[in-house]
């Protein structure tokens, strides 16, 4: 018999596994279908964190296996959640508007359409429907519309910058400006996605109305998890095999890669065009989990903070960037959150909201001048501990060294 | 019928003439060596026919259609048949000697083609023999930065020929190589030449003597003497530029 994909790739079917053991073991204790152990809200973070996960595979994939440092990813996640936060607001709105009206005369489908654009659009004072959501009202459309406005956008972009063949750090300033200015113009009111108040009221999902919050949180999880799983498989397909020697060739030469007859550029786009697809989808995941969304999500700084997830976590190594991007946000998260008890030290109470930036930034630039390889350098570690396998073969090219059954006794 | 067929090039860096209005064509199944002393545009040369460098002027010609390389990149170039191999050695050091290999085999070199390429029985048997030809049969698995420099000159010109090129610009194939694999290198590409145009540059003049071919002599850019290597040794002009300086 073949060995299948899993039993050929270990460290993927481990990695399902505690992928699947951990939200099965969340679901038990979440407060909807187990002991009520953790809280909604901790399982709405959990959520978040496995999509912020799939996003940091899409940053490995582009900066730890091609080398391009895109400063540019989290503006992709922020489309993909504008695009299903539309068709949440909407979809809820209409909702309201058309209970609110019962028992009166039926409204036609302008009178409609213009109520709910008063409700959503009364805060940046107009009640026109902005030609943007044309497609808001349509799940499937919207739908389509988080794949494709962020993969059209990336193509865009990527064809001008690759083809160019700008690189290295022009490229990644190129990507940060890209950044800046779609989260400015989202910032103005006349964008048509309101301004600085951006979506809100994302956590309600319309037409569940009798499912809480409780039940929800503990679905998107199971959603979050699986898109996960899903996009490690689709990583681990891209970076194993030809490709992926392809891409690693272009990040360690690019110009030898151009000699043996490969098109550079279009990998370079290819990737690029990939990974803010599956940006897009991490979004479009988290933000109804988050149940707000507004431009200052999109700013620069987001899109370094998944660099450092990454660098910590170890580049180059998909499970690396999960790692990191778990490890690092959940403590993030802790810090931020007020619950880590201040530091006092006499002359001066270290508040850790406010230092906690200062120690990630610290233990970014240790990691990189000491463990460039990251938490994930760990495994690497531990596996160097153990005597190599080498099938049998002997361990040295004489006659007389070692057998491998003799090494290991 | 000249497989490559160059005219008249000049390029000019920053005022400088490394090219001037250089011409060289090669036959399908030809040795050529070119010498010359530093700075007479070997290097720029390979770096126009590979479309490194763009000339201010003139024509690159390939093959029976005639197609103008100057509009393709080093990719289409590198697609259409010319093969490289580097001064220094240049092999993906974090990849191992396997994986170097089979991403130099000929093969579809699109994104979407080589995303759902996976190797057959038969590509890993090509892979072997490759690294058998290139004396590193039983080094498969070793990453590739871990190789002597004699070793990665070896994979260098096994992913040359994994590409199956029809012309190959070979720079300095005999550099940090001991006096054994020089004559295994001589020997393997004069075999090679029976059936491939192949392009030498090389300083050293006993290995030129040994691959016993036509000999083109550059000097500031041109083409100073060409024919055998006793006919541009007993040149004058030549015998000045090397012994002038």
């Amino acid at each position: 018999m073949k060995p299948g994909f899993l039993a050929k790739n270990p460290s993927v079917l481990s990695f399902l596994l505690v992928l699947a053991i951990f939200t099965l073991a969340v679901t038990l204790m979440s407060e909807a279908y187990g002991a009520g152990l953790v809280s909604t809200s901790m399982v709405k973070t959990l959520g978040k964190t496995l999509t912020l996960c799939l996003i940091a595979i899409a940053m490995d994939l582009i900066w730890g296996y091609t080398g391009i440092l895109s400063l540019g990813h989290f503006a992709f996640f922020g489309l993909g959640g504008y695009m299903v936060g539309m068709w949440l607001m909407y979809a809820r709105t209409r909702e309201i508007v058309v209970s609110s009206a019962a028992g009166a005369l039926p409204m036609t489908p302008q009178e409609l359409q213009d109520a709910i654009a008063t409700q959503i659009f009364g805060v940046v004072g107009t009640s026109e429907l902005p030609a943007v959501w044309a497609f808001a009202g349509s799940l499937p459309a919207q739908l389509a519309l988080v794949v494709l406005v962020p993969g059209v956008l990336a193509f865009v972009f990527g064809w001008f910058a690759f083809k160019s063949r700008v690189t290295g750090v022009y490229l990644s300033i190129l990507t940060q400006a890209m950044t800046l200015a779609l989260s400015l113009y989202l910032f103005q009111n006349d964008s048509g996605l309101r301004g600085n108040n951006g979506l809100s009221g994302l956590q309600n999902i319309p037409g569940l109305d009798g499912v809480g919050q409780d039940a929800l949180s503990v679905w998107f999880l199971w959603a979050s998890a699986l898109a996960l799983g899903l996009g490690y498989l689709l990583a681990h397909f891209v970076v194993s095999g030809k490709f992926g020697s392809v891409i690693r060739g272009i990040r360690d030469d690019e110009a030898r890669v151009r000699f043996l007859g490969y098109s550079v550029e279009n990998y370079k786009l290819f990737v690029f065009t990939l990974t803010a697809i599956i940006a897009a989808i991490a979004g479009a995941l988290y933000y109804p989990q988050a149940g707000i969304i507004n431009p200052a999500e999109i700013a620069p700084i987001a899109s370094i903070y998944l660099a450092v997830w990454v660098a910590i976590g170890g580049r180059g190594r998909l499970y690396g960037a999960v790692i990191g991007a778990a490890f690092v946000s959940l403590v993030s998260t802790w810090f931020t959150g007020g619950r880590a008890p201040d530091l006092p030290l006499g002359f001066y109470t270290i508040k850790w909201v406010d230092w906690w930036s200062v120690l990630l930034g610290l233990s970014f630039v240790l990691v990189t001048l000491f463990a460039p390889k990251g938490i994930a350098g760990i495994a690497d570690w531990l596996q160097g501990l153990r005597p190599p396998r080498r099938g049998g073969a002997p361990l040295g090219p004489g006659d007389g060294s070692l057998q491998e059954k003799e090494a290991l006794e | 019928m000249s497989l490559l067929e160059v005219s008249g090039i000049s390029v000019t860096f920053d005022g400088f003439r490394a090219i001037n209005n250089l011409s060289f064509s090669i036959g399908p199944a030809e040795l050529r060596a070119i010498i010359g002393p530093n700075g007479a545009g070997k290097t720029t040369f390979m770096d126009i026919v590979t479309g490194k460098t763009r000339p201010d002027e003139g024509r690159v010609l390939w093959g029976e259609k005639s197609v103008n390389l100057l509009k393709l990149n080093e990719a289409q170039i590198a697609r259409a048949g010319i093969g490289r191999k580097f001064q220094r050695p240049t092999v993906f050091e974090d990849q191992s000697v396997a994986e170097n290999l089979m991403m130099a085999l000929k093969a579809a070199r699109s994104p979407w083609k080589v995303l759902f390429w996976r190797p057959t029985r038969a590509h890993h048997f090509r892979v072997e023999a490759l690294a058998r030809e290139v004396g590193l049969g039983d080094q498969l698995d070793r990453k590739s930065g871990e190789l002597s420099h004699g070793q990665k000159q070896w994979l260098e010109i096994g992913m040359l020929l994994a590409q199956e090129p029809r012309l190959l610009l070979v720079d300095e194939p005999a550099a940090g190589m001991t006096l054994a694999e020089r004559e295994q290198t001589t020997a393997l590409l004069v075999e090679l030449a029976k059936s491939h145009a192949v392009v030498v540059v090389e300083h050293d003049m006993d290995f030129v003597r040994r691959l016993d071919c036509r000999v083109t002599v550059l000097h500031e850019g041109s083409v100073l003497a060409e024919g055998s290597l006793d006919h541009v040794t007993s040149n004058r002009q030549v015998i000045e530029v090397y012994l002038g300086r």
